[in-house]
């Protein structure tokens, strides 16, 4: 069961530069689980230490904001596409 | 009030447009307009602004140009470099548009003065390059009800996404709070690619005189990312958040609050620096 996923720009050094990688989970959760075994290190850029999302980070599957779906127990199926989408602090 | 001889010729090829014409284009006339940062973003969006006539156009930045910004920072030349980028960017807009009033702010966008510096403004562009900002921006235009224009970029990206306070989802809608002192790991200049600023910059400087002229569809409740190594532009919807902390049903911030900083040099003094981070 695969999920793509797309990588923002900050964290494509983890992902080997990559801009979308193939995931897999029944929710967004275990995705970040296995997002997290394939690139170790990348977890901790997106979740806090108790595993919540980030409050400068948003996650949207199939371009809806988990927020209002059923947040990290949103449920995954094949073919869906997820993207992790950071607040950007550039302009200058 | 009508268009002179030489106001034709330079807009002909805008007044022409329906959306435009001359009502439109007396309208950019008599609009302000605040861009924040006259820099990677601000560069772009200014000149266009100032080349289309918006009669009034106010920079914020309290930086100095230096060598490393030209790259990318294309309102600003080489003989410029030690100088306020305000200067140099009202020296360089006035010359391309003699007709724009440009107010050069040379500081530091704080709390205490953000809403002073906003309120004679109709419209916000944010180019800022810090987190605590663009928190401190948005929450001062839902605060003011002045309609905002956010762009980002890093790297070979960027983000864009237009904000009409209360009635589209606001920064904060979307990502609800800046990290907060340590929170992201690297604190080093994040690389970008110069025309990825002038893609975000050039489409802040567009969704502003759609917003001045009424034309068109703001890109507000749609966040716009720009994927410049595919050359993709894609879009995610964005909702107003009802428990939003600025613009929600029961906002807890009714005023403005101090900037943290992120994460600063070493050496430098804290409460007044705030280095670029990629936000993540
Ligand atoms: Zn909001």
């Amino acid at each position: 069961m695969a999920v793509k996923v797309r990588i923002p720009t900050p964290l494509q050094r983890i992902t080997n530069g990559q801009g979308e990688v193939a995931c897999e989970g029944k929710t967004v959760s275990d995705l970040l689980t296995d997002l997290e075994r394939r690139y170790p290190g990348i977890r901790e850029r997106i979740c806090d230490e108790t595993g919540k999302l980030r409050r400068f980070v948003n996650v949207f599957v199939n371009e809806e904001d988990i927020r209002f779906l059923q947040g990290d127990q949103t449920p995954l199926k094949d073919g869906d596409d997820v993207s992790i989408i950071p607040a950007i602090a550039g302009g200058a | 009030m009508s268009l002179s001889e030489s106001q034709i010729e330079r807009y002909g090829r805008q007044l022409i447009l329906p959306e435009v014409g001359a009502q439109g284009q007396q309208r950019l006339a008599q609009a302000k307009v605040l861009v924040i940062g006259a820099g990677g973003l601000g560069s772009p969006a200014a000149l266009y602004l100032a080349a289309a006539g918006v009669g009034t156009l106010g920079l914020v930045d309290r930086e100095a140009v230096e060598l490393s910004n030209l790259h990318r920072q294309i309102l600003h030349t080489t003989r410029d470099i030690g100088q306020p980028k305000t200067a140099s960017a009202a020296a360089r807009l006035t010359s391309l548009n003699p007709e724009v009033a440009v107010h050069a702010l040379q500081t530091a966008l704080s709390a205490e003065n953000a809403a002073g510096l906003l309120a004679p403004y109709d419209a916000i562009l944010d180019g800022a390059d810090n987190l605590p900002t663009r928190y401190l921006v948005n929450d001062a235009c839902v605060l003011l009800d002045k309609p905002l224009v956010h762009g980002g970029i890093v790297g070979f990206d960027g983000q864009l996404m237009t904000i009409l306070p209360r009635r589209s989802a606001c920064f904060r809608c979307v990502f609800p709070e800046p990290p907060s002192p340590g929170e992201i790991p690297s604190c080093q200049q994040a690389g970008v690619l110069g025309p990825v600023a002038g893609v975000i910059g050039a489409l802040m400087a567009q969704e502003a005189l759609k917003l001045l002229l009424g034309a068109g569809e703001p890109l507000a409740g749609r966040l716009l990312t720009f994927h410049g190594r595919r050359s993709a532009f894609r879009e995610v919807p964005v909702r107003r958040d009802p428990g939003c902390a600025v613009c929600g049903d029961a906002p807890a911030i009714r005023t403005l609050q101090a900037l943290e900083p992120v994460c600063y040099e070493k050496g430098s003094d804290p409460s007044r620096t705030m280095v670029s981070t990629d936000g993540v």
